[in-house]
């Protein structure tokens, strides 16, 4: 069985699981929790950073979830549609921590602005002889967490959960264009952050004039 | 004449492939001409490749259960 046909497979398997789920099968909920909980927490633990609130969200979408299954369309996937659950339970509590500052996906950023890249080099061809799995690992989350919100939670839904363009527009509420404009400073950042862990020793350096 | 401006502009749809067939011939031909281009391209194609091929972590000890407690819980509350 190819990719595709796989996809498709498990996407209708999904919606018959939703429909089993809305008519009172407990088991069907269940399945659906076993399939789609390690994602929903990782997306959470990317957006807020600790395993706590990680899990307090968790709980507080699948729960939100079952209880809302009749709202539940079954024209968007039902993954992108608990997705958003979650990622608006990580938002709201990202606010109550930072009541001072307001954290909104709707914050105002100058979209026309050209996107910024400082560090031009090659990296090493194998950063594994350099880092052990767990540092390339602390080195990716830690270059996660230092984005903004607003682009952090764009990149973890398109290139870490990959979620096509049209679906984390949907998922975050978002316009197709905000999507690819916060998608490509993400990138740009985390490229900036990667570069001065990955570089060549010894090459020189590069940059625009 | 595409310049390094247009380039990073089209960039991110160049690395989703969604740009039509004519600019990214034009794209690809700056990036053969350009070593700037070039490493901003590659190294942002490996930015993503690294993060995409990140295993998901197992989850932590007990929050399977716990999640299943919770849910559990509400369910028999309701009932
Ligand atoms: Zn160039």
């Amino acid at each position: 069985m190819d990719g595709e046909q796989q996809y498709i497979k498990n996407v209708d398997a999904d919606a018959e699981l939703v429909d089993r789920a809305r008519a009172g099968d407990l088991a069907a909920f269940g399945e659906l929790v076993r399939r789609y909980e390690s994602r929903v927490y990782r997306t959470a633990r990317h957006i807020l950073g600790n395993d706590e609130d990680a899990e307090d969200v968790l709980q507080d979408a699948m729960l939100k979830a079952f209880q809302h299954l009749d709202s539940f369309q079954g024209q968007s996937k039902f993954y992108t549609w608990l997705v958003r659950i979650a990622v608006n339970e990580s938002l709201m509590k990202l606010r109550k921590r930072k009541t001072s500052r307001t954290v909104s996906l709707d914050e105002n950023i100058e979209t026309d602005e050209e996107p910024i890249v400082r560090e031009i080099a090659v990296w090493d061809d194998n950063p594994e002889q350099r880092y052990s799995q767990g540092e390339i690992r602390e080195i990716l989350d830690t270059a996660v967490a230092s984005l903004k919100p607003i682009f952090r939670t764009v990149f973890i839904l398109r290139d870490v959960e990959e979620l096509s363009t049209e679906e984390t527009a949907e998922a975050l509420g978002l316009s197709v264009a905000a999507v690819k404009s916060r998608l490509l400073r993400a990138r740009l950042q985390l490229r900036e952050k990667l570069t001065r862990a990955f570089k060549r020793k010894g090459d020189q350096i590069l940059g625009y004039v | 004449m595409v310049t390094c401006k247009d380039f990073l502009r089209e960039l991110g749809d160049y690395l989703d492939e969604s740009v039509d067939p004519q600019v990214r011939e034009e794209l690809s031909k700056h990036i053969n001409e350009c070593p700037n281009c070039w490493v901003v391209l590659n190294t942002t194609q490996k930015t993503i490749q690294v993060y995409k091929g990140m295993d998901p972590e197992p989850l932590p000890e007990g929050v399977h259960d716990r999640l299943i407690g919770a849910l559990e819980k509400k369910i028999k509350s309701q009932a």
